[in-house]
């Protein structure tokens, strides 16, 4: 980063705090009722008692694990399903178009089922996580699969590879940008569809924090669990493209 | 070629047919389960009786006023952005605050400023539609070619003829590409909103089927909300390669 980048990143911090200010100003002045709108004062203040008290950390942490248990399973599920699928050009003919016509679904609407077959359940929770998070997942690595450089196969086949070689050592590494891309796409999900997992059965987790804290008209409370679900949002997001630049080190080296 | 078209049917029929088969022979008592010639007589009673066509209307409301307040915001912000670097510049630190609040979590406090029905879901679904379009205008609006900004300064156009005969009519394909995308997310978002708390439409029609133990009722209302889903979609990429042709196509990733 150069010096112009460091002044514009100061100069951005400073419009994000005038905002915050703006913020302060109209609570201060009561121009929205405190009952809808805390102050970012108030906040802060309901973040740090949650977190000194204990129990804000442990909605965080159950939330946090609703959405990676769930995301892993989907990961591998996804990633082992696509390339199935991907690596063979008669499942990509029976399979895939059915996917294709699932793939606009709104996948909450699977929590109902979910609810009926498991109840209202963690095991109920984790189901429905990893089924909306397997999607981008799974199209991304069939995708990724059929779009491998054709040379590479006829290398394979000249070298006299097995199936299960040419999967590990030509398609997953030459369809891993895809395959990363909708992992991270799988994580937004992930984090939304615990939210409402844990709002529809009470699960332990900050989704149950913020609507508990709406029907008790708690507002403080209530940012500071949205707070909290932006902060995961924006991090687990971060920490996805610390590992892509990381795993995708090689295409760039190689280009 | 006969036998390439129904390849993609011969997956899905053979499973109904076995569910069909399977639910028969055991003869299926649950509360989850439905064999499909069930579903579908619940789905064509819950037609006629206007209670699914109802629902839809509601969510489908929902999803379009949201949609249209979404990405109206998102397009001026985007256009801004995309023109002036230095507002870009400015307001990234407080857009990479609020963009990553998951859509959902502002759920609770829709639900205390606003209480129950339309207008919480469309304040949520118009906040998950601001982000994509914000974003795919703006790279589109930096995308365009440089020149063409070049004959715009050249003709003395004014700030909005530049944005009204320049900005919108060469960054249009790749809007509507925008747009599409934001489509499908205000549909998920509002039937989302629907299950999770809202007591109107489609999700809230799904939610009593399962309360009520209707088994063959819920899994229709699951097969209509993905034939909506996969409709809307359909409609949109129509009237994609309608008005754009395969330079749209361009803009959209896989």
């Amino acid at each position: 980063m150069n010096r112009a980048a460091i002044l514009w990143r100061v100069a951005s911090v400073l419009v994000a705090a005038g905002f915050i200010a703006a913020w302060q100003l109209v609570t201060n002045l009561k121009l929205v009722s405190p009952v809808f709108l805390p102050g970012p004062d108030r906040a802060w203040a309901a973040l740090v008692r949650g977190f000194s008290s204990g129990d804000l950390a442990g909605k965080l942490i159950g939330t946090l694990e609703h959405m990676t248990y769930g995301w892993f399973a989907a990961s591998i599920a996804g990633i082992a399903l696509g390339a199935l699928i991907g690596s063979s050009k008669m499942m990509r003919a029976y399979v895939a178009p059915s996917l294709e016509f699932l793939r606009p679904l709104p996948v909450s609407a699977i929590i109902p089922v979910a609810i009926a077959m498991l109840g209202l359940t963690q095991g109920m929770a984790l189901f429905v996580i990893a089924f909306g998070a397997i999607w981008p997942i799974m199209l991304a690595t069939i995708h990724g699969f059929a779009a491998v450089e054709p040379r590479l196969y006829e290398v394979a086949r000249s070298l006299q590879m097995s199936r299960t070689a040419i999967i590990g050592k030509i398609a997953l590494p030459s369809a891993l940008p895809d395959i990363l891309a909708g992992m991270r796409l799988s994580l937004t999900v992930a984090l939304i569809l615990s939210v409402v997992c844990e709002i529809l059965a009470g699960l332990d987790g900050l989704g149950h924090w913020v609507l508990l804290s709406a029907r008790a008209f708690r507002s403080a409370d209530l940012f500071a669990g949205v707070i909290l679900l932006g902060a995961t949002g924006y991090l687990t997001s971060i920490a996805m493209s610390l590992v892509e630049q990381r795993l995708l080190a090689w295409q760039t080296a190689a280009r | 070629m006969s036998l390439d078209r129904a390849k993609p049917l011969l997956l899905p029929l053979a499973l109904m047919l076995a569910f069909e088969l399977w639910a028969r022979l055991t003869h299926l008592q649950s509360d989850s389960l439905a064999p499909p010639s069930a579903i579908l007589a619940a789905l064509a009673t819950a037609l006629a009786d206007l209670s699914i066509p109802i629902a839809t209307r509601d969510t489908l409301f929902a999803a379009f006023a949201g949609l249209s307040i979404g990405s109206a915001i998102g397009l001026a912000l985007g256009i801004a952005f995309g023109i002036s670097r230095a507002l870009d510049r400015l307001m990234e630190v407080t857009v990479e605050a609020i963009r990553p609040i998951p859509s959902i979590a502002l759920l609770p406090i829709a639900l205390i400023a606003l209480g129950f029905g339309y207008r919480m879901e469309i304040v949520i679904v118009a906040f998950a539609c601001v982000w994509p379009m914000l974003i795919m205008t703006r790279s589109a609006v930096r995308s365009i070619e440089p020149r063409l900004m070049e004959v715009s300064r050249a003709l003395r156009l004014s700030a909005p003829q530049r944005i009204a005969k320049i900005v919108i009519p060469a960054a249009l394909p790749r809007i509507f590409v925008a747009f599409r995308l934001s489509a499908g997310i205000a549909l998920i978002v509002a039937v989302t909103v629907e299950i999770a708390i809202n007591p109107i439409g489609l999700g809230a029609g799904i939610m009593l089927a399962q309360q009520a133990l209707r088994a063959d009722l819920m899994l229709a209302y699951l097969v209509w909300i993905g034939t909506i889903g996969y409709a809307l979609n359909i409609l949109l990429i129509a009237a994609q390669r309608h008005l754009f042709g395969r330079a749209a196509l361009a803009g959209d990733n896989p």
